[in-house]
């Protein structure tokens, strides 16, 4: 578990990768703040499988009302296949962040071709916000920006 | 008001059901769950808009839950307040579920010796109680369970409950069988399509678009089925909730191609009532003459 938590979170580089994207989470003035849960995902443009990359959960939430209860609040994650992933998923999973700038790799196991980046944040007592991205793997450099949930979203090319 | 709903109620019949009729509903808090281990809270209720419980509860007893392998589930904590009723269910498998209400029932008129009698509605309220004495073939609220309007009142004492109870010298059989379903779909998990299988009776709604799937930026397809075949130019409303909040109701008519295929396109993310029915001189029953099948189906479209 530990391991995934840090192989998500990019702190530690992982020895092959295809590029980076950096997910900004933004910092929020409300009174009651919760940080978010995030989902980033690729597509293939032509149709097919989406292929998570990360999901930031309460992961560590358990009972009545375990942190798992809410995933389905990523809808657009969810319907695009977030619902059949086994989780906790290795290399995929990890807690929950807090506002600022975070890594994931992008495996190195990924078909070159063209995709879309998604990202997904869903905050309680907050919003929702969907950003997309068009990515090619090998990865070039992209960048789009959320408005309210999420702040840049940059690809690079290591 | 009650009177003014059997007015309606009757009504429809020959109008295919006008969104003026009071229109039976089921309004779950959700339709697409993580895990298993919630359940969903349902209203149910008729009302002329759908979802605005101002006019009379349905009894949550009739309420069937299918589950997602094919067994039956259960309803929980049922109770009935003036104007709608509420059920759980406890979503305890992956998979998509049906929730609703099934009615199939031979109501019309025969002879016995020259004289008209009823068959198939429920008797006038006891003296004592009351509220309609008046009305002694008054229809169920339901437009759903309605027979043809525009019949003479008849003698109490010339009624029967169900089409068994017709004596043997009886003519003049003139028997409408009515079959309906009003349902909704939860998916906990992944959903899957054990469900959808026609059983190829009367008329059947089969998803293509998956209906807990439904985004208002994706028009939803549904196929209509009548006996197995498809439903080609079948009528289907589709009214989306909130309807007191806007200036129109919104009221899609649409209508099936050949295939019996039905494409709705969504005004926008919310709950939907959507509405179909057709008859035919083909009933199931040997001793009717017509069959009148109606399908409804609350559908939860999300924002993109």
């Amino acid at each position: 578990m530990k391991k995934s938590l840090i192989l998500a979170a990019g702190v530690i580089a992982t020895p092959a990768t295809a590029g980076t994207i950096t997910v900004t989470i933004p910092r929020i003035a409300v009174s009651e703040y919760h940080v978010p849960y995030v989902a980033a995902w690729i597509e293939p443009v032509g149709g097919g499988a989406a292929r998570t990359l990360a999901l930031w959960y309460d992961i560590d939430k358990v009972g009545n009302e375990p942190g798992t209860k809410w995933l389905a609040d990523l809808r657009t994650w969810w319907r695009k296949g977030g619902r059949s992933l086994k989780l906790p998923a290795d290399g995929v999973s990890g807690a929950t962040r807090a506002p600022g700038a975070y890594r994931i790799p992008i495996p190195a196991n990924i078909k070159p071709g063209a995709y879309t980046l998604h990202v997904e944040a869903a905050r309680e007592d907050g919003g929702r916000e969907l950003v997309s991205v068009p990515l090619t793997i090998p990865a070039a450099n992209g960048r789009a920006s959320g408005k309210t949930e999420l702040g840049a979203i940059t690809i690079s090319a290591r | 008001m009650i009177r003014k709903s059997f007015l309606f109620a009757a009504a429809a019949v020959g109008l295919a059901a006008p969104a003026s009729a009071h229109n039976a509903w089921l309004l779950p808090s959700t339709t697409v769950l993580s895990d298993t281990g919630q359940s969903v809270t349902v209203d149910m209720g008729a009302s002329t808009a759908p979802f605005e419980a101002n006019h009379a509860a349905l009894p949550a007893e009739n309420v069937k839950v299918w589950a997602p392998d094919g067994t039956m589930g259960k309803i929980e904590n049922a109770a009935r307040g003036r104007y709608r009723s509420t059920f759980d269910v406890k979503i305890d498998k992956s998979g998509t579920w049906r929730i609703g209400m099934e009615n199939n029932t031979i109501a019309g008129m025969f002879k016995v010796d020259g004289e008209t009698w009823m068959v198939g509605r429920r008797r006038g309220p006891a003296p004592s109680q009351g509220a309609e004495p008046a009305r002694p073939v008054a229809a169920p609220p339901s437009a759903q369970q309605a027979s043809p309007g525009g019949r003479p009142q008849i003698d109490p004492s010339r009624m029967v409950a169900s089409v068994d109870d017709i004596p043997a010298g009886a003519t003049d059989l003139a028997l409408t069988e009515t079959t309906g379903r009003n349902e909704f779909f939860v998916s906990a998990g992944e959903p899957n399509e054990v469900l959808f299988k026609p059983a190829n009776k009367g008329l059947e709604f089969v998803p293509v678009t998956m209906p807990t799937d439904l985004v208002a930026n994706e028009p939803g397809q549904f196929r209509f089925l009548v006996d197995g075949k498809p439903a080609a130019g079948l009528e289907v409303e589709v009214i989306p909730g909130g309807r007191r909040y806007r200036e129109a109701d919104q009221t899609q008519k649409l209508k099936t191609d050949g295939q019996g295929l039905l494409t709705v396109n969504w005004p926008g993310a919310g709950f939907y009532w959507l509405n179909a029915s057709h008859s035919d001189d083909k009933p199931s029953h040997p001793k009717a003459a017509k069959r009148r099948m109606t399908y409804t189906a609350t559908l939860e479209v999300l924002a993109p």
